[in-house]
């Protein structure tokens, strides 16, 4: 559902992403792993059609995301990492933004908007102004303004920041849901007990590149580890900083 | 643009005033008395003015602005907080009055031969004279937010301050203070620098500080008055700083608690959903989504108000030509001022795009992401943007044309070129606000009030100036003869209608151009633009 093909992105002089391959098919939970600055928001940016590939090509759902936007962007719901909503309206109104934009309208939108609202506990703000809602809370009605129209594929940039413990396992089960319907769901996240618990196949990508990929067997086989968990092998092979450095940074 | 006003506005109060206190110089007796009241009543409006605007920027300093927190965490004593706070907010809301101060103290120095003396007295006692309202309006809000949250007490103080702000321009237009530089309006000025003596009072720092400066020039300089402007700065500070000492915590944490803002459908929005229900879906919400934001936003409509109190007193003042009485009148000046009339509504529509309609996508800032990642081709925003720019726009212009024209009795064929060509320049005004604002997106400005000053503002007004300059050219060219017949000696004549006819097409056709290119680039922009 989701195929990336030598997909590459310059700032200037600075390539955040360089010739990425990815192939994510349907009912799976892909993670994208990295280091910060590895290039994971803007693969998923390029992904969701706000940025323009400077090569290669995004296919969602079969559709080719610069040839073909529209098709590509009904088929996706998109969370990005930092919940910026409009402030100035309500929860619901909101919602019906997000789906009018779909061209969704009329009692089948207010239906799903209500039960997207009880699902996260967010019935009681129905009316209120997004800009009273906590970090969280916008979170989780962003989750629910990616699934309004029912795409086929989410696209979700470090889904947990701001969720209680609560909200989190229910996003979880929510993603997982997604995927045993039929869907596909590409996340990015720092959070490797997120990734080893809830992705079916993880891609560790590390200065715009892949240099990883497969299932957790196959990124213990790569970091050659075979009975380390996923911190170790994320650690291994993006080479985090070695203990003595660390020592003489942060020592008294 | 500040820059602009005010290189404008320098020259013109300076002037202005210059002239006014001449002519109260040769009045005796009543002329000093006048001139010293004439500075009171300026005092006492940028009093007003400055304790309003601090109270406001108060609430950003001390509690809305976003480096709070680093501070409040900060190994930073209180009072260097409440100092460097208190400077900030004085300084962001005295810039403006400091400006206006300027050339009408100048105007007092020149006419009365001050000198330097004079400067430095000015200095000695503008600087309490800011202090103060700052120190005041400082305490006054850390008092507000205890009773309310800090945003919504924004709220309230910015519909208060810009009410209050538009009531005085009215007041003083409607006033009518042209009428003190003529000599025949004496026994008028004399009521009316009666009418006047009303709000002076000894209690307030306006009137210490007219009484000062005025005294100085008048030969009877007060000291205790300049000591009172001081002392009672540094106690409005010290009380300020005790009250910041005591309050300041508990009131900080009372402004990070969001305030319960539930929205009810009234019949307003019931009737916009119905007027747009005819356009295509994705064009309905943007527009109702754009106008529920605005209309939520109180730092956004409150400038309304402004903005109706400026075309009150434009209506007003050509209500008050001398034209209309029929005392003065010439077929030739109400010609020219139906042309006049044109260039400054075409001005002030301009302002207006730029002030409402270019931020229209830098708005959408860190929100962009929402349309961009949607089935939202660049067409359909770009047009619903244009759209809920371009209906209030040339409503405006139809209302500013029309009302003006009727009251000036401008025939009909030149009050139909004048309203149609206001409202081609409003629709063409638009499209290029909303054009040089995807070009210039200013994503990461909070205050909407900003966004036109950017450089991309100052290209829209010059590109807006330049496109009515050529209507006027175009128009005046081809009217020249019509024109000419109201010159003395020639035969007066009433515009032919193939000249009428003519000006107007070429001014749809100058507006169509600059409205399609301008929204065509808008839209190919959008297209290729990254959030």
């Amino acid at each position: 559902m989701i195929v990336l093909e030598n997909l590459t992105k310059r700032y200037g002089a600075f390539t955040a992403v360089s010739g990425l391959d990815l192939e994510i098919g349907e009912s799976q939970i892909f993670g994208l792993l990295g280091p910060n600055g590895a290039g994971k928001t803007t693969t998923l940016r390029m992904i969701a059609g706000i940025l323009r590939p400077d090569a290669g090509r995004v296919i969602v759902a079969g559709h080719d995301n610069v040839l073909d936007p529209m098709e590509a962007r009904r088929s996706l719901g998109f969370v990005p990492d930092r919940p910026f909503v409009y402030d100035k309206l309500t929860g619901a109104e909101l919602l019906r933004f997000s789906a009018g934009l779909f061209g969704l309208r009329g009692p089948a939108v207010e239906n799903r908007i209500d039960e997207l609202l009880e699902l996260w506990d967010l019935v009681p703000w129905k009316d209120q102004l997004v800009e009273s809602y906590s970090h969280g809370m916008r979170q989780k009605l962003i989750i629910s303004s990616a699934l309004i129209h029912r795409p086929r594929v989410l696209v979700v940039d470090e889904p947990m920041v701001g969720l209680d413990p609560r909200s989190a396992w229910l996003l979880k089960d929510v993603l997982r849901t997604f995927a045993d319907g039929g869907g596909t769901v590409l996340v990015s996240t720092h959070t490797l007990e997120l990734a080893e618990s809830l992705c079916d196949r993880l891609a560790v990508i590390d200065r715009g590149k892949v240099v990883a990929s497969g299932s957790i067997d196959d990124l213990r086989r790569a970091a050659r580890s075979e009975a380390a968990g996923l911190e170790e092998i994320f650690l291994k092979i993006t080479r985090g900083a070695t203990d003595s450095t660390i020592a003489r940074v942060v020592g008294q | 643009m500040v820059l602009g006003v005010g290189a404008a506005a320098w020259p013109f109060i300076y002037v202005t005033l210059t002239r006014l206190l001449r002519v109260l110089r040769e009045v005796e007796e009543v002329g000093p008395l006048l001139a010293s009241k004439l500075l009171a009543l300026g005092l006492l409006v940028f009093l007003g003015i400055l304790l309003l605007s601090n109270l406001i920027a108060a609430l950003s300093s001390f509690f809305l602005s976003k480096d709070l927190p680093w501070i409040r965490a900060a190994p930073v004593d209180w009072l260097s907080v409440y100092l460097s706070r208190l400077t900030e907010t004085l300084v962001s809301s005295s810039w403006m009055v400091l400006l206006m101060l300027v050339p009408m103290l100048a105007a007092y120095a020149t006419v009365y031969r001050g000198g330097w003396e004079f400067v430095a007295l000015s200095v000695a006692a503008v600087v309490p004279f800011l202090v103060i309202p700052a120190a005041v309006g400082s305490a006054i809000t850390l008092l507000l937010v205890r009773l309310f949250p800090a945003r919504r007490s924004r709220d309230i103080l910015g519909i208060i301050a810009v009410a209050a702000v538009g009531l005085v321009v009215l007041l003083l237009r409607v006033l009518r203070p042209e009428r003190l530089v003529n000599p025949e309006s004496y026994r008028n000025l004399v009521d009316f620098m009666a009418a006047l003596r009303g709000p002076s009072s000894p209690w307030l720092p306006s009137q210490w500080g007219a009484d000062v400066l005025a005294g100085f020039l008048q030969g009877g300089l007060d000291p205790f008055l300049l000591i009172l402007l001081w002392t009672t700065a540094a106690g409005t500070v010290t009380v300020g700083a005790v009250l910041h000492h005591t309050l300041y915590a508990s009131c900080f944490t009372k402004a990070q608690e969001g305030n319960e803002n539930r929205i009810r459908r009234h019949a307003g929005w019931v009737w916009l959903e119905r007027a747009v229900s005819r356009i295509s879906l994705q064009r309905q919400q943007l527009v109702l989504k754009d106008v529920r934001i605005f209309f939520r936003d109180t730092t956004q409509w409150s400038q309304l108000i402004i903005l109706g109190v400026l075309v009150v007193v434009y209506v007003y003042n050509m209500r008050v030509l001398p034209l209309a009485s029929g005392e003065m009148i010439t077929r030739y000046l109400i010609t020219l001022v139906v042309f006049l009339n044109l260039a400054l509504s075409g001005f002030v529509l301009a302002a207006i795009a730029a002030r409402f309609v270019f931020p229209a996508l830098s708005l959408e800032g860190q929100t962009l992401w929402l349309l961009r990642s949607a089935p939202l081709d660049a067409g359909t925003l770009i047009g619903a943007k244009y759209w809920v720019g371009a209906v209030p726009l040339t409503a405006l212009a139809i209302l500013l044309t029309g009302v003006t024209n009727h009251l000036l009795g401008v025939p009909a064929a030149l009050a139909i070129l004048s309203l149609v060509s206001t409202v081609a320049l409003s629709l063409a005004f638009t499209a290029q606000a909303l054009a040089w604002g995807v070009y210039y997106p200013e994503f990461e400005s909070e205050n909407a009030a900003q966004i036109p000053t950017s450089i991309g503002g100052l290209l829209f007004m010059l590109g807006a100036v330049i496109n009515l300059g050529i209507v006027l050219a175009v128009q005046v060219f081809i009217l020249r003869g019509f024109l000419a017949s109201g010159l003395p000696g020639r035969e007066p004549r009433d515009p032919w209608l193939w000249e009428v006819g003519l000006a107007l097409a070429a001014t749809l056709l100058c507006c169509t151009a600059a409205a399609v290119f301008p929204y065509r680039a808008a839209v190919r922009r959008l297209e290729e633009l990254e959030a």
